[in-house]
């Protein structure tokens, strides 16, 4: 270990080695281990104002986990059904939504490596970046408007005779699905590209010449090379759809819920940022869990996921 | 089984490009055929039609008799060895060998078998579940042909495959290729750029240049009777003295070069035979080069020792000949006697009429 540093410091010279670890040590403590401790620590104490902090009223509690299962903090008779329905149907939308992405993105990053041409595919890359520069909230506006009863999709569909009456895309969470899936696909397009880019032409014309079709292609041997590549595109997505709350809070149906608005509700309307950081360590570990229970089920090492 | 392949009048166009030019050639069943030529000529490109990952421009490819157009390269009798051998590194190697069996539908144990009978005849038995990377060059080399085996094609192509393995291993794999060639009886086509491997291991050897065929035949021939200045100059090493013909009579013809007259064999049945008043190159081997006393042999040239090498089991001298200094190449078999003559010592040189070549003016060889 010493020895490490030594090279480290002898490859870099002294004031970018030291430039590296301030800044790299900063970023990692300052702004991500820090904030979590502190979440950790308001989500175990009990729910005071700031000038209580420290005194005996600030005790440590589970009671915030507790409420999230039972609804109350000291009953346990019956279960937190709204807030636990709202916290499954996040994670199981965003499972969705992050299994939309793959089933979108896998054939346009084997496209783009693979099949189309120089010019062709880069132009291809831009026309994916470019809607990007525009801001996250104007997207998700623009994608209600789409999706409204006098939208865009509404009216073809109207026209072409598919539908009578225009049909609720946001109430029945259709347009929330679609801007999720939307948002994030970027970060599952540009992962699975790089895996299967790697991938040698050669092996998928020497399976095809093997007298392959074209799915078992696909199936033996460019999924299993863009495997890595495609864990990480779901991570991704999937932790950040989770945690979305701008498109859930602008597409989302009134009746319908996001679990990061429950979040933000505990912080910044019900006053209880205890609350909101029980819930929000219960999406971060639940998340943590999942990605890792893919990962192993996958068979994919952490390695693998970062070249 | 093993079927004939037909080229009918192929040409291959990428935009303006032309990587085949009127390709005719028929490969009979069960023959090792080679296609020989530098890189960038086109023979790579044949390959990948008669496979089916390209269809030409123009003409037919027949495989058996059928023609090919429009049959993908997975439903056509041929199997493909790639020149970087592309074997699938996240299957073990059992499962890469019999990939076209599990395709097929075979059963997991039938296939096993199948790749235990395989791996047996490229001598690793046993190695079955190890995965690609553990295995050395040459025996990912084996499985790459027992894999493309598998498939029972009638036609196996071979796209370079020995080009990454060392020399020794190179000259191991030849025979060793051969060898399978013969057990199996199947048709091979076999490309490459190295002469050595097209004369050690072939049937009949095209030479291509430029997306031409300029001359089909078997290996010997190709070596002893070359039919253009391109083939005298890509296949093995001559010496070539450019020069007027001065007068032909049947097989013969006289050259008038720079370095004297020279009496050589000319090519008078071919589709242009040299006529007194052509240009010509006249090319002679290495090997049928002599130290001479007097006039013994037919051609005889004064000439300078520049420079000598030895190669162990064999001598390789250097001379300049003629006004021009022209510098020549000898080679002879090291017999343990003394090498009699020396640098910038003047001697005479000379081969028979026999062992040179004339023939008409045309596109050489890169040196």
């Amino acid at each position: 270990m010493v020895a490490y540093w030594q090279e480290f410091f002898r490859r870099n010279g002294a004031a970018v080695a030291l430039f590296l670890i301030i800044s790299v040590g900063f970023w990692l403590f300052m702004m991500i281990i820090l904030p979590q401790l502190f979440m950790f620590d308001f989500s175990i104490r009990a729910n005071v104002p700031p000038p209580k902090f420290g005194t005996e009223e600030h005790f440590y509690t589970t009671e915030h986990y507790r409420y999230m299962l039972f609804g109350s903090a000291k009953s346990t008779e019956s279960f937190n059904i709204i807030d636990l329905t709202v916290f499954v149907r996040t994670i199981g939308a965003a499972i969705f939504v992050t299994l939309i992405d793959v089933a979108l993105c896998y054939p346009i990053a084997f496209y783009l490596a693979h099949v189309a041409m120089g010019g062709w595919s880069r132009l291809m890359v831009l026309a994916l970046i470019v809607p990007f520069w525009v801001n996250e909230i104007l997207r998700a506006f623009a994608f209600k408007i789409i999706f409204g009863s006098a939208g865009v999709f509404n009216n073809v569909l109207m026209a072409i005779g598919i539908l009578d009456q225009p049909y609720d895309f946001i109430r029945n969470d259709i347009a929330l699905w679609a801007g999720l899936s939307y948002a994030f696909i970027l970060l599952m397009v540009f992962p699975i590209y790089n895996a299967v880019e790697s991938l040698d032409k050669n092996q998928i014309e020497a399976a095809r010449d093997l007298g392959s079709p074209w799915w078992r292609i696909h199936w033996r041997i460019v999924i299993p090379h863009a495997k890595p590549g495609i864990t990480s595109g779901c991570t991704m997505v999937f932790m950040l759809t989770a945690g979305a709350l701008a498109a859930p809070q602008i597409l989302g149906g009134p009746s319908s819920l996001w679990f990061t608005q429950i979040i933000y509700q505990g912080f910044n309307q019900a006053g209880n940022w205890a609350r909101g950081s029980a819930y929000a360590i219960i999406l971060l570990i639940s998340c943590i869990i999942l990605v890792l229970l893919l990962m192993k089920a996958f068979k994919v090492k952490f390695g693998e996921m970062m070249k | 089984m093993s079927a004939d392949v037909r080229l009918e009048n192929v040409w291959i166009r990428f935009g303006d490009f032309v990587a085949a030019r009127e390709v005719n050639l028929h490969i009979q069943g069960g023959e090792f055929f080679t296609i020989l030529g530098p890189s960038g000529c086109g023979k790579t490109t044949l390959l990948r039609a008669v496979s089916g990952f390209l269809n030409p421009s123009e003409g037919r490819v027949l495989i058996g008799g059928q023609d090919m157009a429009g049959i993908g390269p997975n439903l056509r009798p041929t199997a493909l060895i790639f020149q970087n051998l592309a074997l699938f590194p996240l299957m073990k190697i059992w499962e890469n060998i019999t990939f076209s069996l599990e395709v097929k539908g075979v059963g997991k144990r039938d296939r096993r078998k199948r790749a235990d009978e395989l791996l047996e005849l490229i001598a690793l038995t046993g190695q079955g579940e190890k995965m690609v990377n553990e295995l050395s060059g040459g025996q990912k080399q084996r499985v790459a042909i027992a894999r493309a085996l598998a498939a029972q094609p009638e036609v196996l192509l071979l796209d370079e495959p020995l080009s990454a393995l060392d020399l020794k291993l190179r000259q191991h794999m030849r025979t060793e290729l051969r060898s399978i060639q013969q057990r199996v009886g199947i048709t091979f086509i076999y490309i490459t750029h190295d002469q050595g491997e097209a004369l050690t291991m072939s049937d009949n050897v095209a030479v291509m240049r430029e997306g031409i065929i300029e001359q089909v035949t078997d290996s010997t021939s190709i070596y002893d009777h070359p039919d253009t200045a391109f083939v005298a100059s890509f296949v093995g090493e001559n010496n070539r003295f450019g020069g007027k013909v001065v007068s032909t009579d049947n097989n013969f013809a006289m050259v008038e070069t720079p370095e004297g007259t020279i009496d050589a064999r000319c090519r008078p049945n071919s589709d242009a035979p040299l006529k007194a008043g052509d240009d010509a190159f006249v090319f002679v081997r290495p090997e049928s080069l002599r130290y001479v006393n007097g006039s013994s042999l037919d051609n005889v040239m004064k000439a300078n020792v520049y420079h000598k090498e030895f190669e162990g089991q064999f001598w390789q001298v250097f001379l300049d000949v003629g006004p021009q200094r022209k510098r020549v190449k000898m080679s002879f078999v090291n017999d343990g006697s003394d090498q009699e003559h020396h640098r910038n010592e003047d001697v005479h040189i000379g081969f028979s009429t026999n062992s040179a070549i004339a023939l008409p003016q045309g596109a050489l060889a890169a040196e």
